[in-house]
C-alpha cells in the first residue's frame, strides 16, 4: 500500500509539469495581462507601461517567464495578487476554511439524502416511491445551480427569512466566539443545501442501480438460505458491496471540497475559493488564477489517488502493491 | 441399499404434495413445476435428476421459499416439514427454518459467498441467526466446522476472503455453513457440477460422511446419474416440471421403466463398451411458455410414443415395488376411465 502510494505520487509529477505548462500557456494566450487589468492602457503613458512591463518581466522570452513562475511556485511562492496586492498564498488560505466548511456540509447533506433515497429505491425498485424519488432526483439534477440558488434565496431568505442572503458570517461578531461559529453555520446552510441537493441525484441513482444489481446475486440467495432477515441482507450484505463503486465519486468530491463551487458561491456571495476564482478571472488577476488552477488540478489528481487507495480498503479483492 | 430399519415408518422429514410453482413471464404465470409429489424420510438421500430446465432447481427453491421475489411463486400444493405445512409460512417464520432445520448448498461456489466478508463472518452469521451464543463461541464453532469439512489451516482461513480460496474449498465452506446448525434436511443443488472431477468425488464423500454422522436427510439435485448411483437411496426423475419416474436407486438402474429414464441411462458413457457415438436424446425440453396442456410432455421426443400419448396425461402408477412411473406403456399410468381403447380393458 505504501509502495503503491509512493509510486502513484511520483507518477503525478510529470502530470503536474504538463498541467503547469498548459495553465501557463492558457494564461499567456488570454488577451491582456495583469498590468493591463490594473491600469487603463488607453490613458496611461506608454513609456510607463513599457517600463512596468520590463520591470515585471513581461518582455523576457516565454520559456524564461515560465521558468521564473514555476521555480517560485514549487517553493510555495505563488506570486503576488495584482488585485489584492498581497501574496496569493495568503489569499487562498484565507478562503479555504469557508470553502471547506461549505464542501463538507454539502457533502454530508448529499450523503444523507442519497443513502436514504438510494437504499429505499434499491430495495423497492419500480414502485411508486422509487419513481417519485427518481423524479425528484432528476428535477434536482436538471435545474441549473444559478436557478436553484436564486429560488432558494428568494424563498428561504427573502420570504421566510430563515437564512441570511449572503456572506459567510455576520459582521461585528467577535472572531472565535460561540456566536461566531453559529453564525458561520447559519450562513453556510443554505448554499450547502443547494449544493448538496444538486449532487444527490447521481449518488442516489447509482446506489439504487447497484443495490438492484447486487440483490440478484447468488450470495443474496445464500444469505437468505441461512435464515438472515431480508432487512439485514439489504443493509449489510448488499450495501457493503454497493458502496464499492461509490468510491469513484468520492474522488471527485475530494477535489470539490476545496475547489469550491463557482456559481453557488458567487450567487450567495460566499467568500470561498469558487468566488475567488471567478473574481480573479474578471479582474485578470493571473497569479491567483494560475495558482488556483494548479491547486484544482493537484486536488483532482489527489482525489483520484485517494479513491484508488480507498478501493483497496473497501474491497478485499483489490490489493494494492 | 442403506439400512432400512423401523425409522422408515415414522413421519417423513419432508412431504411435498402436488407442488405447483410458476413464474410470471410477460404478465402470465407459467408453471415450471407441475404437480410434484414426493417424500423424504429421515436419514434418506433422495436424488433428483433431469435435464437443465426440467424444474429441479425451482422445486428445491420452492421448498425453501427462495424463489426470486415478485417473479416466482408457489401456486398450489403443500410442502410439509415434519408434518407441518411450511409453504404458506411468512418470510419471518421461514427464516427460523432456513439454515437451521433445512439448509441448502448451491451449484456455484464461486459466486455463492459474499466477496466482501470473511469466511468466518459468513459461517458465524448462520450460527448467530439461530442460536444465542457469543461471537467468540461462534468463531470457535466456525473453526471446528471448517476443520470438519476438511479445510486445512482452518484457524487462518476464517479470516480470509472467498476470493482467496479455490472452488472446491469454497464449496466446503458452503457445506460447513449449511451444516453449522445441524439441520435435519440438506438440499444440495448440483453441489459438484462446477467442480473438477477429483474434487467432485471428495465433496460427495464429505456429504455422505456428514449425512451419516449427523443423521441428516439430503435432497441431491443433479444431472449426473453417476452421482446418483454413488450415494442416493431413492431417485426422482423429472422431465419438464413433472416427476416421470420414482424408484429406489437399485430398482431404477436395473429396471428403468420410463423411456426417458431409459434414454438417460443409455446416454451415460461406459468404459466397458466400445461405441462410436454416444447416445443422445433428440429434441429439447419444451419451454415453460408453451407446455402441452394434455398428454405426456415427453411424447414428441419419445421413441415409443403412441397416438394416445398426445391426448391422455399419464399419472404416476406403481409398476413394481418401490417403483412408480408415469408412462402410458404401463397400465398403471392410465388415469381412471381413460383407457377404453385397449383390448381386454373393459371399463363399464
Amino acid at each position: 500500500m505504501l509502495k503503491y502510494t509512493i509510486k502513484r505520487l511520483l507518477g503525478t509529477i510529470p502530470m503536474l509539469i504538463l498541467i503547469s505548462i498548459v495553465v501557463f500557456s492558457l494564461a499567456k494566450l488570454m488577451p491582456g495581462d495583469s498590468l493591463s487589468g490594473e491600469i487603463d492602457p488607453l490613458n496611461t503613458n506608454p513609456e510607463y507601461i513599457e517600463e512596468m512591463r520590463e520591470k515585471l518581466g513581461y518582455n523576457e522570452p516565454l520559456p524564461v517567464q515560465y521558468f521564473n513562475w514555476i521555480t517560485g511556485f514549487v517553493q510555495g511562492d505563488f506570486g503576488k495578487s495584482t488585485k489584492y496586492k498581497t501574496d496569493v498564498f495568503d489569499i487562498i488560505m484565507e478562503k479555504v476554511p469557508n470553502t471547506l466548511l461549505l464542501g463538507v456540509i454539502s457533502l454530508i447533506i448529499t450523503y444523507i439524502l442519497a443513502f436514504a433515497m438510494g437504499m429505499y429505491s434499491g430495495r423497492r425498485p419500480y414502485t411508486i416511491g422509487d419513481n417519485a424519488i427518481a423524479g425528484i432526483n432528476y428535477i434536482m439534477l436538471a435545474i441549473p445551480s444559478f436557478v436553484a440558488a436564486v429560488v432558494a434565496i428568494y424563498f428561504f431568505s427573502f420570504h421566510l427569512n430563515w437564512f441570511p442572503f449572503g456572506g459567510s458570517v455576520d459582521i461585528l461578531i467577535e472572531k472565535g466566539s460561540f456566536e461566531y461559529y453559529i453564525s458561520k453555520l447559519h450562513h453556510v446552510l443554505l448554499p450547502a443545501l443547494v449544493l448538496g441537493a444538486m449532487g444527490t441525484a447521481s449518488y442516489t441513482q447509482f446506489l439504487r442501480n447497484d443495490i438492484i444489481d447486487n440483490s440478484r446475486k447468488d450470495f443474496v440467495r445464500t444469505a437468505r438460505a441461512k435464515g438472515t432477515p431480508i432487512r439485514k441482507i439489504y443493509n449489510v450484505h448488499i450495501l457493503r458491496n454497493s458502496i464499492i463503486p461509490l468510491v469513484t465519486f468520492l474522488g471527485f468530491d475530494f477535489a470539490a471540497l476545496i475547489g469550491g463551487a463557482i456559481i453557488t458561491e458567487t450567487i450567495f456571495t460566499y467568500p470561498g475559493i469558487g468566488m475567488l476564482f471567478l473574481d480573479s478571472v474578471t479582474s485578470r488577476d493571473y497569479p491567483t488564477l494560475m495558482a488556483l488552477t494548479m491547486l484544482l488540478s493537484f486536488l483532482t489528481l489527489a482525489g483520484n489517488l485517494i479513491a484508488d487507495l480507498l478501493y483497496g480498503v473497501v474491497d478485499p479483492r483489490i490489493r494494492l502493491d | 441399499m442403506s439400512a432400512k430399519n423401523t425409522s422408515i415408518t415414522q413421519t417423513p422429514i419432508l412431504q411435498v404434495e402436488n407442488l405447483q410453482t410458476g413464474f410470471k413471464i410477460d404478465g402470465d404465470f407459467h408453471n415450471a413445476v407441475e404437480g410434484v409429489s414426493f417424500e423424504v424420510k429421515r436419514k434418506q438421500i433422495v436424488g433428483v435428476v433431469g435435464e437443465s430446465g426440467c424444474g429441479k432447481s425451482v422445486m428445491s427453491l420452492s421448498i425453501m421459499q427462495l424463489l426470486p421475489t415478485g417473479i416466482g411463486k408457489i401456486r398450489g400444493g403443500e410442502v410439509k416439514f415434519e408434518g407441518k405445512n411450511i409453504s404458506s409460512l411468512s418470510d419471518k417464520k421461514m427464516n427460523n427454518i432456513r439454515g437451521k432445520d433445512i439448509s441448502m448448498i448451491f451449484q456455484e461456489p464461486m459466486t455463492s459467498l459474499n466477496p466482501v466478508f470473511t469466511i468466518g463472518y459468513q459461517i458465524e452469521e448462520v450460527i448467530l441467526n439461530h442460536e444465542k451464543i457469543s461471537k467468540k463461541e461462534a468463531r470457535l464453532r466456525s473453526v471446528s466446522l471448517l476443520k470438519s469439512v476438511g479445510i486445512p489451516r482452518a484457524d487462518k482461513i476464517v479470516d480470509e476472503y472467498p476470493h482467496q480460496l479455490s472452488g472446491g474449498m469454497r464449496q466446503r465452506v458452503m457445506i460447513a455453513m449449511a451444516i453449522a446448525c445441524q439441520p435435519k434436511l440438506l438440499i444440495a443443488d448440483e453441489p459438484t457440477t462446477a467442480l473438477d472431477v477429483t474434487v467432485q468425488a471428495q465433496i460427495l464423500d464429505l456429504l455422505k460422511g456428514i449425512q451419516e454422522a449427523n443423521d441428516m436427510a439430503i435432497i441431491l439435485i443433479t444431472h449426473d446419474l453417476g452421482v446418483v448411483a454413488e450415494i442416493c437411496d431413492e431417485v426422482l426423475v423429472m422431465y419438464a416440471g413433472k416427476i416421470v419416474e420414482k424408484a429406489t436407486v437399485d430398482e431404477l438402474f436395473n429396471n428403468p421403466k420410463h423411456p426417458y429414464t431409459d434414454l438417460l441411462m443409455k446416454a451415460i458413457p461406459r468404459m466397458d463398451e466400445d461405441v462410436e457415438v454416444l447416445a443422445t436424446i433428440d429434441g429439447l425440453v419444451p419451454s415453460v411458455m408453451n407446455m402441452p396442456e394434455v398428454g405426456c410432455r415427453f411424447a414428441n421426443r419419445c421413441p415409443s410414443a403412441m397416438p394416445e400419448c398426445l391426448t391422455v396425461t399419464p399419472k404416476l402408477g406403481e409398476v413394481a415395488s418401490h417403483h412408480e412411473t408415469a408412462c402410458l406403456l404401463y397400465d398403471e399410468s392410465w388415469p381412471e376411465g381413460t383407457k377404453p381403447y385397449r383390448e381386454g380393458a373393459s371399463m363399464a
